[in-house]
């Protein structure tokens, strides 16, 4: 998993059936010092996050996983909203 | 996901038998500001996307979840007509 900020919102109304329902955000991963990497992407999210906050977030196949049994075409999922993190 | 922009379509004759009646489209890759970016993909069309379209695009093993790609070799999916992409943070 990794660390990153909710940035935006991103709405597509024509979409894959295993994609209705989700919420769609837009996510800047960040470095434990909170300076971002890379670039942003669009995550779905199955904890109820919103913009401005700091999550975790899951890459690849087990994106979907939150959904089972759904079938969700999902790479990036938000699994967790951090509510601090320590470094050292 | 990642979000992208159509900028072709892709034609192959020859090809993996699981992907007759596949529509290829080549995506370039965009940031949220809606510029583009060095990558390029090809990538399957589920959602009847057209030229010059926003889209958004699935990669990876995920892209197979997508309707109609169960045990396809595809690792690219378009998944979505982006209509509006907020950027509030």
């Amino acid at each position: 998993m990794h660390l990153a900020r909710v940035i935006g919102t991103v709405v597509a109304s024509r979409k894959d059936a295993g994609l209705s329902g989700m919420k769609l955000l837009l996510i800047q991963p960040l470095r434990p010092d909170r300076a971002p990497q890379g670039r942003p992407l669009v995550a779905v999210d199955s904890v109820g996050s919103g913009v401005s906050e700091e999550v975790f977030y899951v890459r690849g196949r087990e994106a979907s996983f939150p959904f089972l049994p759904a079938e969700v075409p999902a790479d990036a999922a938000i699994v967790g909203i951090v509510d601090h993190w320590n470094v050292g | 996901m990642i979000l992208g922009r159509v900028v072709g379509t892709v034609v192959a004759t020859r090809k993996d038998e699981r992907l007759v009646g596949a529509k290829l489209l080549l995506v370039r890759a965009i940031d949220p500001q809606g510029k583009d970016e060095a990558a390029h993909m090809v990538a399957v069309d589920t959602v009847d996307a057209g030229l010059k379209d926003r889209v958004l695009v699935v990669t990876g093993s995920s892209a197979r979840m997508a309707a109609g790609l169960k045990d396809t070799p595809v690792d690219a999916a378009i998944v979505g007509v982006v209509d509006t992409v907020e950027v509030r943070d």
